[in-house]
């Protein structure tokens, strides 16, 4: 299983209260897991990804084991970890203001 | 009894405040969807119960928010909000042109008669629809057409804030954006024309009197005549009396005739409301007094209104959509401000109290009577 963890606002809004798992198709990619995601999840369609182009989001960054992983291209394989299910996909509100 | 329910809209959060006909003893509950902003709550007259909300984020972006038991609890639904065809492009503030993109949504309004019905304002302004409760959005492009190209962002972003549905014609609306100006339709949203003849903008637009780009704050009706329209422009108080077909100034003896909001009242349809604000450049109150202006003549002349606002150090703004009248005899007023007050007065704005001190900044405000 794939864990991913969310913002506070975005588990507010899936109504969880931690880490989601998500069982994913092979391979696993940015993609791949961002469809589960929303597919588990409808609320957060929109939220993380734009509707139509499915581009991230400008104040949104992914890491896992400790990389940013944002600039990867979303069809690239993410780190062997994620993709055991030993580290989470994190989705990070990015730092933005003053 | 009846109860008095307003939805209230800040930056952080929705709340819901609730009382009985006196309106004296409130509760206030939130806040709901907390951190989030919420450009507008809302509900609808045909299933009172029916709550709509407009929450976003500079982070997560728009997600749109229905109720069916009253604020109890709540559902996402739809948050497509796709220009139709190819968006095209509209003036941007150095001139050039910059392709439409979608930011958010100011304003829902609901239909009169079918709660799955409901309109939507957005920036880049925009006008969607909705005749499933919300789960899916289509735009009506005709609007665009109306020289949308010469549309320009105001300081608060190019969006579409206003939507008035005509009670007696189901086919006619009006809308306002900034800065755009006014525009009506007659055949349900298809066709569009600006209503903006009468209105001056010096020192703002190259041509002062142009048919678009004027920045409209805010539109108001009274439903017993739904050719009489009141406006309150970035600059000037204006009066239509023509659906909107020409306007003429009524700003007469206000202090300042900048502002954002402008309603009518319940039953008088000749009384209106503002709230004057020092200028563009200070978006706060003339010499730190919180006032109401009321005009009981439809406009030209103004008398403040005093009794329970702060009359000194008062450096708020009263934002375009927070402000809202209700339907008891005795109407009720009511508004919020940017410094989280929300005032009540249950006597037409004679006598005037706080429900709540200390919200976040207030965007919206909408009032509901419940048997």
């Amino acid at each position: 299983m794939i864990r991913v963890t969310l913002p506070t606002h975005l588990r507010s809004l899936a109504q969880v209260a931690g880490p989601v798992e998500l069982q994913v198709a092979e391979p696993i990619t940015q993609r791949a897991i961002l469809d589960a995601l929303e597919a588990a999840y409808p609320m957060l369609r929109g939220t993380i990804r734009d509707v139509a182009t499915k581009e991230r989001r400008p104040f949104i960054r992914f890491f896992a084991c400790g990389d940013d992983l944002s600039h990867e291209p979303a069809d690239a394989a993410v780190p062997a970890e994620v993709a055991l299910g030993t580290e989470p996909f994190r989705v990070i509100g990015a730092m933005a203001g003053g | 009894m009846s109860e008095v329910r307003v939805l209230v809209g800040t930056r952080k959060g929705a709340f819901v405040l609730r009382s009985d006909e006196q309106r004296k003893d409130w509760t206030v509950e939130g806040p709901h969807f907390p951190g989030w902003e919420i450009y507008h709550i809302t509900g609808t007259p045909s299933d009172p119960n029916r709550l709509y909300a407009s929450q976003s984020s500079g982070w997560f972006g728009q997600v749109i928010q229905r109720s069916d038991d009253g604020g109890k609890t709540w559902e996402t639904v739809g948050n497509e909000f796709a220009y139709d065809g190819v968006p095209g492009t509209h003036q941007w503030y150095d001139g050039s042109q910059h392709p439409w993109e979608f930011k958010r949504v100011w304003h829902l309004e609901p239909s009169p008669t079918n709660p799955d019905s409901v309109y939507a304002g957005v920036e880049d302004a925009a006008l969607f629809h909705s005749d499933d409760g919300g789960k899916t959005w289509q735009e009506l492009p005709g609007l665009r057409d109306v020289k949308g190209n010469l549309w320009q962002p105001g300081a608060g972003g190019m969006c579409l804030h206003t939507i008035v549905l005509s009670p007696d014609d189901p086919n006619r609306m009006f809308v306002a954006i900034s800065a755009a100006g006014a525009f009506r339709t007659d055949d349900g949203g298809v066709t569009w024309r600006p209503i903006n003849e009468g209105l001056k903008s010096e020192f703002e637009l190259p041509d002062a009197t142009a048919e678009v780009g004027h920045c409209v704050h805010s539109i108001a009706m009274h439903p017993s005549n739904p050719n009489k329209l009141f406006m309150q422009k970035h600059w000037d108080v204006m009066r239509s009396d023509n659906g909107g077909d020409s306007w003429h100034e009524v700003s007469g003896n206000l202090p300042s005739d900048f502002g954002f909001p402008i309603a009518v009242h319940a039953h008088e349809p000749e009384t209106i409301y503002v709230v004057p604000i020092t200028s563009d450049s200070f978006h706060f109150p003339p010499d730190g007094k919180l006032r109401v202006y009321r005009s009981r003549s439809g406009g030209d002349e103004w008398e403040a209104l005093t009794n329970g606002l702060p009359q000194s150090d008062c450096y708020v703004n009263v934002l375009r959509n927070a402000f809202a009248v209700d339907s008891l005899d005795s109407c009720g007023v009511y508004f919020g401000t940017t410094g989280g007050q929300v005032y009540v007065s249950a006597d037409s704005g004679d006598h005037w109290a706080p429900i709540v001190h200390d919200l976040p900044p207030v965007l919206s405000v909408e009032v509901q009577i419940l048997p």
